[in-house]
């Protein structure tokens, strides 16, 4: 189920790491759009990590998690207690 | 038992490409490559040139560097994962033209993580074999030549480190080993190529997986990353390396690099790294050892100076 509010946190990081505004589709991927290099993905997976006070594992560190913000939100959303 | 490291060596080709060179066959700019890897040029074989040809000049070197005979050696360690034969591997070629005799002589078709699991390996077998010579040898650009993808990331050469009982330079204190196969699609090469790398998988695996390797040899013999005088680690991308400094909290100045000069050797590169580390800075107290690669597979492995 999409959250505006964690959607909108998760805007903001990726602007945060990006240093760029972030797309306007939360579908569009931050890779492929050039916004994300392979090195700023770890940076963002550490500042979701530190932003929500969760812990992403090793196994679930793959890009097709976290290439765009909606899937981030449903990450988000599968692993929230 | 205890196992110590006395000497490196290392063999690079003496042929120099630079980025320049690459560049409008990718369709990038040099100053673009270097953003991405760090890498300035790189070193690449002759045709003739074989891995085993390399692992042979490594050995060499690092037999002189020793001062020791390839007679006295008990065992031969090469890694290789851009070997040009299926079987025998290479390690056969280059045990017979140590002059090896009988002597065993162990593949690791490994890739990036070879010499670090054969020094892991080394610092067991001394215990049963005597003086252990591990090399690692890589000819990639056979691999990735043609390949504009990944032709700008990798190099050739070869690294080589003599393990022994004997009391040495270096005493071996720990080493730990992982592999997960499940990523084993993520960066592989099957023979007719081209090398498939899943570029984004394997930095966010390796980002946090060569950190947690180093924290956990360390916290097994209560080592703290701020005693280490020098993290000598699989040369893969620089901006890899920033990023392992980061994770551990060291100044990068504590992780040696040479990728700039050299590309990405693969397995050799740890070798050549300690190599050229051993040769220039050699501070005294712990030295890490770590590697990720194709597998995947990891770890990390500390030494000490010997007083």
């Amino acid at each position: 189920m999409p959250d505006s509010s964690r959607r909108e946190r998760l805007r903001q990081l990726v602007q945060e790491i990006a240093g760029k505004p972030a797309p306007e589709d939360d579908r569009e991927s931050l890779f492929e759009s050039g916004l994300l290099d392979s090195f700023a993905l770890p940076d963002l997976v550490s500042a979701i990590e530190k932003e929500f006070a969760t812990k992403v594992p090793d196994s679930d560190l793959s890009p097709r998690k976290f290439d765009s913000i909606a899937r981030m939100d449903a990450y988000l959303a599968e692993h929230s207690a | 038992m205890s196992a110590y490291l006395h000497a490196f060596g290392a063999y690079l080709p003496e042929r120099v490409v630079a980025n320049a060179e690459l560049a409008e066959r990718v369709g990038k700019t040099s100053e673009w490559i270097e953003s991405v890897s760090g890498i300035q040029e790189r070193r690449w074989a002759e045709a003739e040139q074989t891995v085993a040809d390399m692992g042979v000049a490594a050995a060499e070197n690092c037999l002189r560097k020793a001062g020791v005979s390839s007679n006295t050696l008990g065992m031969l360690i090469v890694a290789s994962g851009s070997a040009a034969r299926g079987f025998p591997g290479p390690a056969a070629e280059v045990a017979d033209r140590l002059c090896l005799g009988s002597t065993p002589a162990l593949d690791l078709p490994m890739a990036s993580a070879g010499s670090l699991f054969g020094l892991a390996l080394a610092m067991r077998l001394v215990e049963t074999h005597g003086d252990v010579l591990v090399v690692a040898s890589e000819k990639m650009s056979a691999l990735v030549e043609s390949d504009p993808n990944t032709a700008i990331l990798f190099g050739d050469g070869a690294g080589a480190a003599l393990v022994s009982a004997r009391p040495g330079r270096w005493r071996m204190l720990d080493a730990v080993l992982h592999t997960d196969g499940q990523y084993r699609a993520d960066l592989a090469f099957d023979g007719a190529g081209p090398l498939r790398m899943n570029g984004l998988t394997v930095i966010m695996q390796a980002t946090r997986k060569i950190p947690a390797a180093i924290l956990e040899v360390l916290g097994r013999r209560n080592i703290s990353v701020q005693q280490v005088s020098a993290f000598l680690l699989h040369q893969a991308n620089l901006n890899l390396l920033a990023r392992v400094a980061k994770s551990l909290g060291v100044g990068p100045e504590k992780v040696f690099a040479n990728v700039q000069r050299y590309g990405n050797t693969s397995s050799a590169s740890m070798l050549i790294a300690a190599s050229e580390w051993s040769e220039t800075k050699s501070d005294r107290g712990p030295i890490v050892f770590s590697a990720f690669g194709a597998g995947f597979h990891w770890g990390g492995l500390v030494a000490d100076s010997e007083a």
